[in-house]
């Protein structure tokens, strides 16, 4: 357990320094500037944009500045909001998307594993059915269909909830619901799987047989293996669902980072597509740490193989 | 700041020395309750008037107009709109570096209240750029002190009726009644709240629950019930839609397959099919303003199409035509107009046309480069007087963007900045638009933009105009 911590710490840095020196580059490849408008900038104001911004520099006096100030912890100007700084736009956004992630990932998991685990239960009769056809619809239901439907019946038809908005608790439900449904499924179908997998394993017929309640089986012997496939997608899960949240925040109305990374590199802000990249990228990192690590400390098999190694 | 959410807010929060009325958009009195104009129409002398303060009480003198139009001028500000100060002697030289010594800028302030600017020619319109946000007054000293932080609420000092209250990225912007505004007194809104709403459909929700009371675009694929509410407006609005060959590459460095092109579009039904929410077509470039009657242009005529790309060398008899590609920007209204469009093209003249999208930076460097062959554009007047249109055409403009370069009408836009005679100033732009039109057409203009929206019933002091200005300080809210 303890070695894979180490290499694992050990690998993030060197990932991280990939990722930015091919942001880097990348976002430099593609064509058009910063600065350029509809409407004509004149050749001055370019120039003296560029100044300001240090891409008059060459690209390898560029690149070590940039290092040089994530060093430092110094992501500079944005180059679009001239009068924010990337660190404050990622300090003002960050917290939205990790608020209304959270909620979305803990009420996929939730529902996900509640219908999953009744759903295998009761394999093939129509609550089975029902289950994974719910499934299936939260699977293919695009934000952008099931966002404003939710608003239409919520907020308009009954008026129960905000139409859009941050700032309090009301104004999170739907957010949250609709970033959750795809997840929600997918975690349902993955626990429905793997609880039937361990529900036919002879451990399992045993505790059966020493006349245990179906619910202290579930939760006591069955749980713990059947949950491992939705612990191994979690990690891409939690990135997917802080990373991808760009629709339902614009549906919504919340100020999350998802907008400011999807715009970033349309406007091609070169500073806060860095600062952006940066955090998504230590964000993924991190999920994947995690979900390996917690994935090891549910399954002896992998623990045992890695002490063995 | 270029765009009108932007410009809207900063007409809430600063005034320039003359502002606008509100519906009829003639020059007011604003930060300076008097002028006087030379008799050869190039000095202008403002006096400020005595009761005119920031939002921090200080009092607004001449000298803060000074230093405002000088860092608008300095290319290291970063603004695009530094060109319309270009109407000021020595302004241009001083802009591209050629004067470093702003002293040689024709902009006075010898006493505290008293501002004298000095134009290069005559300007017609001179009183109403001095209500254009690029001619406002800023605290150059709240700039120096707090740099980047200077636009934040607790920094931020304004000269208009309204001032920053809170400012929260991407939720919402509050303005509040600026206490210190000359006219404070007849300011009755004591709070406005804007809102930078992406999505639209939200937004109209929004509106419908009364949460909002004035929505600035609506969203179009709902425009068929929309425009059932009693709310909807759909205004004439002071943009042109047209699309731009690149002359510089054939087969459109050939003026009559240009023609061709343009007599064989059916504008009527792209408004009338399409976009359905009161479009006009034209085939004009430049709306009708301020006494300025458009040309009527290079109306559909299929014949007369088949006959022009017949005498540029092209069709049965001709050459075979190259296929065609129209470039836009990724937008899903821009899409279905040039499908419309190339559609028609081939109907009409047998040509095979196509449409290409690229993201939004993208298409902006291959307009730029002339990496196009056909592009979809706009323009947008930024001031009520033609000029404000035809300028970009002149040969060279960094709005251009067409390769096209036309002595005559380059000489005609000159000689119209230095005649003060606006019978003669007319005809001039007449004949420039008939250029850039009829004749040459390095253009083909499609429609004219309409200005949509929906507006609460309980909004007065509301009016509507042409270039969809609204000044906040004089709309009221009803109980």
């Amino acid at each position: 357990m303890m070695p894979r911590i180490f290499r694992r710490l050990l690998y993030a840095p060197i990932v991280l320094l990939l990722l930015v020196t091919m942001t880097f580059f990348l976002v430099r490849l593609a064509p058009g500037g910063p600065f350029s408008n509809e409407r004509d900038l004149p050749e001055e104001v370019e120039s003296a944009l560029n100044a300001r911004f240090g891409l008059d520099q060459p690209l390898h006096i560029q690149y070590m500045r940039m290092v040089g100030g994530l060093l430092r912890g110094d992501l500079g100007p944005s180059m679009k909001h001239r009068d924010r700084t990337v660190k404050d736009i990622i300090s003002d956004h960050l917290p939205p998307s990790l608020l209304l992630g959270t909620t979305a990932i803990l009420l996929a998991l939730w529902v996900g594993i509640t219908i999953g685990i009744i759903s295998a239960l009761r394999a093939n009769t129509l609550i089975d059915y029902l289950g994974m056809g719910a499934t299936v619809i939260g699977i293919s239901l695009p934000a952008f269909v099931f966002g404003p439907l939710l608003q239409l019946i919520f907020s308009m038809k009954l008026g129960w909830l905000p139409v859009a908005g941050y700032g309090n608790a009301s104004q999170l439900i739907l957010p949250a619901v609709t970033l959750s449904l795809p997840f929600a499924a997918r975690f349902a179908r993955l626990m429905r799987a793997g609880m039937l997998e361990i529900l036919s394993e002879d451990f399992i017929r045993t505790a059966h047989a020493k006349g245990l309640s179906e619910f202290t089986i579930v939760t006591r012997h069955a749980l713990r293996g059947a949950i491992l496939p939705v612990i191994s997608f979690l990690g891409p899960a939690i990135a997917a669902i802080t990373t991808g949240s760009l629709i339902v925040e614009k549906i919504f109305n919340i100020p999350g980072l998802g907008r400011e990374f999807v715009e970033s590199a349309l406007n091609r802000d070169y500073t806060l597509v860095m600062g952006t990249t940066l955090v998504y990228g230590t964000f993924i990192v991190l999920c994947n740490m995690l979900a390996d690590l917690s994935y090891a400390a549910l399954d002896p098999r992998v623990r045992d193989a890695e002490e063995v190694a | 700041m270029t765009g009108s959410p932007e410009i809207r807010l900063a007409g809430a929060l600063y005034e320039g020395l003359t502002t606008l009325d509100p519906s009829t958009l003639e020059p007011r009195p604003g930060i300076a309750d008097r002028w006087s104009i030379s008799e050869d129409g190039k000095l202008f002398t403002f006096h400020i008037r005595p009761s005119a303060a920031w939002s921090d009480g200080k009092p607004i003198v001449a000298a803060d107009f000074l230093h405002s139009w000088q860092r608008a001028l300095t290319p290291a500000t970063g603004g695009s709109y530094a060109n319309l100060l270009f109407a000021i002697r020595g302004a241009e030289d001083y802009f591209h570096g050629k004067q470093t010594d702003f002293s040689t800028v024709g902009i006075q302030a010898p006493d505290t209240a008293t501002l004298k600017v000095e134009l290069t020619t005559p300007c017609a319109y001179f009183l109403e750029l001095t209500a254009f946000p690029t001619y406002a007054p800023v605290r150059t000293d709240h700039i120096k002190e707090h740099g980047l932080q200077w636009t934040s609420p607790e920094h931020l000092v304004t000269s208009g009726p309204f001032m920053l209250n809170q400012w929260k990225p991407r939720q919402h912007i509050e303005l509040i009644r600026n206490p210190h505004y000359w006219d404070a007194s007849f300011v009755k809104l004591d709070r406005v709240t804007a809102m930078p709403l992406d999505d639209l459909n939200t937004a109209y929700q929004l509106f419908l629950k009364r949460e909002l009371h004035w929505m600035v675009s609506i969203p179009q694929a709902r425009i068929d019930e929309i425009k059932r509410n009693p709310d909807y407006y759909a205004l004439p609005f002071f943009g042109t839609y047209y699309y731009r060959f690149n002359v510089t590459k054939p087969p459109f460095d050939n003026r009559l397959v240009r023609k061709a092109l343009s007599l064989g579009t059916d504008r009527e039904e792209i408004t009338k099919h399409i976009l359905r929410s009161g479009q006009t077509p034209v085939a004009s470039y430049c709306p009708p303003v301020a006494g300025y009657k458009p040309i009527e242009g290079l109306l559909y005529d299929r014949n007369r199409a088949r006959q022009t790309l017949a005498e540029a060398g092209y069709g049965p008899n001709g050459k075979p035509f190259p296929p065609v590609e129209i470039l836009y920007n990724t937008s899903e209204a821009h899409k279905t107009v040039a499908e419309a469009i190339a559609a028609q093209w081939r109907r009409n003249l047998g040509i095979t046309a196509s449409a290409r999208n690229v993201e939004w930076k993208i298409f902006l460097n291959d307009m730029r480069d002339l990496n196009y062959q056909v592009c979809r554009s706009s323009w947008i007047g930024d001031y009520g007087d033609p000029s404000t249109f035809f300028d970009c055409f002149r040969g060279g403009d960094g709005n251009n963007r067409t390769g096209w370069d036309n002595a005559l009408y380059n000489q005609l836009a000159h000689t119209s900045r230095q005649e003060s005679d606006s019978t003669m100033r007319y005809s001039m732009f007449r004949k420039m638009e008939k250029i850039l039109v009829e004749d040459e057409c390095p253009i083909l203009p499609i429609y004219r933009y309409v200005n949509q929206g929906l507006l609460a019933e309980n909004v007065n002091g509301w009016y509507g105009n042409i270039r969809d200005l609204h000044n906040l300080k004089y709309i009221w809210m009803e109980d």
